[in-house]
């Protein structure tokens, strides 16, 4: 009998332990269903500003930074000989940041519902614990820096914490700088890449576009030293450090990808308010109509007789209300000043109407109003309400010429005027072009993160359960600052770079499941 | 003999018997051995499962059959155009059963059946790709059956008897692919019921047409196991504090019907000489009741504060089995035995929570005699999954479906070991 044992259960026993496990044809985890082709994966190190680093909401936050897309690649460039990929993370999921203990960044936004349960972006409570003079010890494969434009990348003292109260320095670069006077560029070599990534320059205009133009577009100034954080960088100095930075990552015998700059006029931030946004009834629009009649009537065709405004401009100035959605009401730096004019025979006006017509206009379809100017159209103007009650003006009346963006004209900064994104666009695409032209020339994979953007705003791209739309909140792209991707979106945004890196280094690298991946993030922890 | 040994050895290379969807056929280790097959070989206490109609027909005053099963059950998925991979740590299972069977006459008998005929066990990495549909499952249901069987004539039988079947369920998923607490934590519901019972019963004839041919049939009943307000609890945790979540963190009770299908199961034994049986059965499951797995969780008052609708449209499902006995001597016989096993999953029905698709089991075993009156029974089952590609396309965010699409690929294998007695 012992015998059977023998021959019966040694053997199943043997063949149970190794033989059971099931497996597939081609297991993915065998490392030979996808090919790394041309390319060399095994450190890849990710260089740029914000959307590099993963920013998001508003701030910088751990599970922000993990949905980061160089982080999606790299798990991907892992199943075909990619290597460990390290970040500098945060300290919380608040996303705050702290110097000396005194907080310098908001934490982030989430999607919270008011007291009507309408829902809306506000900032999640708590006290953040990244303490930016706490430094993490690099080196980090993902060098992207919130904040960075094209030349900080290779200014010495960006990441200096003593720079960062005065501007200087960039907070989150200090955080995590291997000294007080390296470079990002610098750090980035540290990590000796094998394959990289550079998206940088968007920065060199959206500061101008978030800011409505507020900065100055500094083409023809060669020194960025003197710009200003709301200025549009100057092409060739765009040019020049781009070309720069590509050489150091080369130099190291790297190959990589080149990203270029999105229109920052088809995001959210600058499409969810429509510049038609003053809802009236009509007995005010009535009212206003007849306190701009002289206006349009007299003031304006006697300006263009005389010469001082176009025609053209005359008619661009006529301010008229209707009963429901009303165009806002501006101050456009780009119209001729007409205050002292008016002030003079034949029309003799006040200081104070002087100064409210001197470039007055309203709104068109062309221009775009910033999300951050929701919070103050048909809001009250205090300190020109205050103005006129000191100059003898009933409470009552001057309350009723205070109303921002009706009666009271927005300032520059709340509106990206047509002319402004003019100067944008043409920046962005001489960026573009350099961008472009230093990827064919170096052979490096060119993404066309542009035209990827494009097709998300213009209705969309569909993936496994729906389909991703720029629209605020709700289509998924955006994160609750209306700038930044959310992690349904960055992981789009590597889908799109992998694809470019394939066909340029006959990889065959997946893209990932755009639908596993979180749109904005709800809570009512918020302030 | 060493041949039949190698044919044998060959066929317990590594083994399993689940039938298709939830059902776990590992019910007796003599009929596992010979197929799972049964309905019409009396040959031991296992009868009291395979028909209760040929009860009657065992010889001793007195026959037990006792055992167990271990089921070591892998499922692998993958999907090549995503590059996720996810690999099932599934817990072993142990179904278990006992069958006491006391012949009161020559005429009838009585019999307690205590078996565990549906369970399933799979666990994945938590957070896995497919966590939306399902992290882990464990169900399982135990039958308690008293039967009685009596000879109508000399040769045709006939038993049968209540079930109660005990069942309970514990089953974990994210809410789904990507809601989150601010802190990243998937939001999860785990559902747990235990002790939730059901009733039902099952009849079987037996014929005896001469001493080389038998022939049986037998039907169980479908049992519906129905949790209800109280018997099971649904844990709700990492959901975002917010009017915009489905639901909040905590308890809510909740309902949900988990319908264990009935079976028919015919047979033909045929005895060429003293050494060898031949069995044949075929079964049909009616598994087209289970339509949608359905729950409600239930607020404090009793309304409804979430419904889940996961529908699963099971068709009915063919099983067909062959066995061998051979008898090497009075103390030692070895028995050997195959099946295909028809899924009752449809195309696009396939959830990773029972990702079963066609498949072709092999079995084998022996029983040694102790004694005249004690037996050690052992068996083998290997279930032969091929990679198969498939999708569950009834899951759906906001209205859009979203397909979980992938390759499985499955393995089982169950070695078990019971005892016979006779009196």
């Amino acid at each position: 009998m012992k015998k059977y044992f023998n021959y019966i259960a040694l053997p199943a026993l043997a063949l149970g332990l190794v033989a059971c496990e099931p497996e597939f044809e081609n297991e993915i985890e065998d490392g030979t269903v996808y090919t790394n082709g041309e390319a060399n994966f095994s450190s890849y190190v990710a260089v740029g500003n914000s959307l590099t680093a993963g920013f998001a909401d508003g701030a910088l936050y751990i599970t922000g930074q993990e949905n980061s897309y160089p982080n999606i690649m790299a798990q991907q460039f892992a199943l075909a000989g990619g290597g460990e990929f390290t970040q500098p993370l945060v300290s919380d999921n608040l996303g705050g940041l702290t110097l000396g203990g005194t907080q310098i960044a908001n934490n982030r936004f989430v999607l919270a519902t008011d007291a009507n349960g309408n829902p809306g972006p506000a900032v999640l409570s708590g006290t953040p614990t990244t303490e930016i003079t706490n430094v993490v010890t690099g080196p980090f494969n993902n060098v992207g820096v919130p904040g960075a434009k094209s030349f900080h990348l290779v200014a010495p003292g960006y990441g200096n914490v003593a720079g960062v109260p005065t501007g200087q320095a960039n907070p989150y670069f200090a955080r995590f700088a291997s000294e007080a006077n390296a470079t990002v560029m610098g750090d980035a070599l540290a990590a000796n890449p094998s394959f990289f990534s550079l998206w940088i320059g968007n920065n060199d205009i959206l500061g101008f576009a978030t800011s409505g133009g507020a900065g100055v577009d500094q083409t023809g100034n060669f020194d960025p030293t003197t710009y200003g954080p709301n200025d549009i960088t100057d092409p060739n100095v765009f040019a020049s450090v781009y070309s720069q930075e590509v050489g150091l990552l080369i130099g190291s015998g790297a190959q990589g990808a080149l990203v270029n700059i999105p229109d920052v006029t088809s995001i959210p931030f600058f499409t969810t308010v429509p510049s038609q946004a003053i809802p009236l009834d009509a007995g005010t629009a009535a009212t206003l109509n007849a306190a701009f009649a002289a206006y349009n009537t007299q003031v304006l065709p006697g300006l263009a007789s005389f010469g001082i405004i176009t025609a053209e401009e005359a008619a661009a100035r006529q301010i008229t209300f209707a009963e429901g959605a009303n165009f806002i009401t501006i101050q456009d730096e780009d119209l001729t000043d007409i205050s002292a004019i008016v002030q003079g025979p034949p029309f003799n006006l006040d200081p104070i109407t002087a100064g409210l017509l001197s470039q007055l206009r309203q709104t068109t379809n062309d221009d775009l109003v910033p999300l951050t100017t929701a919070g103050v159209l048909g809001t009250t103007d205090q300190d020109f309400l205050n103005l006129l009650v000191s100059l003898g003006i009933p409470a009552e009346q001057a309350a009723l010429q205070a109303i921002n963006g009706v009666s009271r004209p927005l300032q520059d900064q709340f509106i990206l005027t047509s002319q402004e994104q003019e100067l944008i666009t043409a920046a962005q695409t001489q960026y573009n072009a350099t961008i472009q032209a230093l990827a064919q020339a170096n052979d490096l994979a060119f993404v066309d993160a542009r035209s990827a953007l494009q097709v998300v705003a213009n209705g969309g791209v569909s993936f496994n359960g729906g389909v991703l739309t720029s629209d605020f909140v709700t289509g998924g792209a955006f994160s609750l600052d209306g700038v930044h991707p959310t992690p349904r979106g960055y992981a789009f945004t590597a889908n799109a770079i992998i694809d470019a890196i394939n066909d340029q280094y006959g990889s065959t690298i997946p893209g990932v499941d755009i639908g596993s991946y979180a749109t904005v993030a709800i809570s009512n922890d918020v302030n | 003999m060493k041949k039949v040994l190698s044919v044998i050895v060959l066929l317990l290379v590594c083994a399993v018997t689940y039938a298709g969807g939830y059902r776990v056929s590992l019910q007796g280790q003599r009929g596992l051995a010979m197929g799972h097959t049964g309905v019409a070989y009396v040959n031991s206490a296992e009868i009291a499962f395979f028909n209760p109609g040929g009860l009657v027909h065992l010889e001793s005053k007195l026959s037990i059959s006792v055992g167990g099963f271990g089921v070591f059950s892998d499922v692998k998925y993958q999907n090549t155009q995503f590059g996720t991979s996810s690999q099932t740590d599934s817990p072993t299972g142990t179904p278990l059963y006992l069958y006491a069977a006391y012949k009161l006459s020559e005429k009838s008998s009585v019999a307690l059946a205590v078996y565990t005929p549906y369970g399933s066990t799979v666990e994945y990495p938590t957070d896995w790709s497919g966590s939306h549909l399902v992290n882990s499952i464990e169900l399982s249901a135990i039958f308690i059956q008293p039967i009685f069987s009596t000879k109508l004539t000399e040769n045709v039988s006939f038993g049968g008897g209540p079930i109660l079947a005990i069942g309970g369920v514990n089953f974990n998923r994210n809410l789904s692919r990507s809601l989150a607490d601010t802190d990243g934590n998937r939001s999860n519901v785990e559902i747990d019921a235990s002790g939730v019972n059901g009733y039902g019963f099952s009849v079987g004839a037996y014929a005896q047409f001469s001493d080389k041919w038998s022939f049986g049939v037998n039907y169980r009943s479908r049992i519906d196991i129905e949790v209800e307000p109280g018997d099971g609890v649904a844990t709700f945790s990492n959901v975002p504090n917010s009017p915009l979540a489905p639901i909040t963190n905590g308890d809510f009770d909740f309902t949900a019907t988990l319908p264990l299908p009935a079976e028919w199961t015919v047979g033909v034994t045929y005895k060429p000489t003293d050494k060898w049986v031949l069995n044949a059965d075929v079964n049909y499951a009616e598994w087209d009741i289970y339509n949608s797995l359905d729950l409600n969780f239930l607020n404090p008052d009793g309304s409804v504060a979430l419904e889940s609708i996961n529908p699963r449209n099971y068709q009915n499902a063919w099983t067909l089995r062959l066995g061998a006995e051979y008898a090497v001597s009075d103390k030692f016989a070895l028995r050997g035995g195959a099946y295909f096993d028809e899924s009752p999953v449809q195309e696009g029905f396939f959830s990773p929570e029972t990702p079963r698709n066609d498949s072709f089991g092999f079995t084998g075993g022996f029983s040694y005699n102790v004694t005249q009156k004690l037996a050690i029974d052992a068996s083998f089952l290997y279930l032969a999954f091929r990679e198969v590609d498939a999708s569950y396309d009834a899951y759906t965010e906001s209205g859009v479906e979203a397909p979980f699409a992938g390759t499985y690929r499955s393995s089982a294998f169950a070695p078990g070991l019971g005892l016979s007695y006779k009196l």
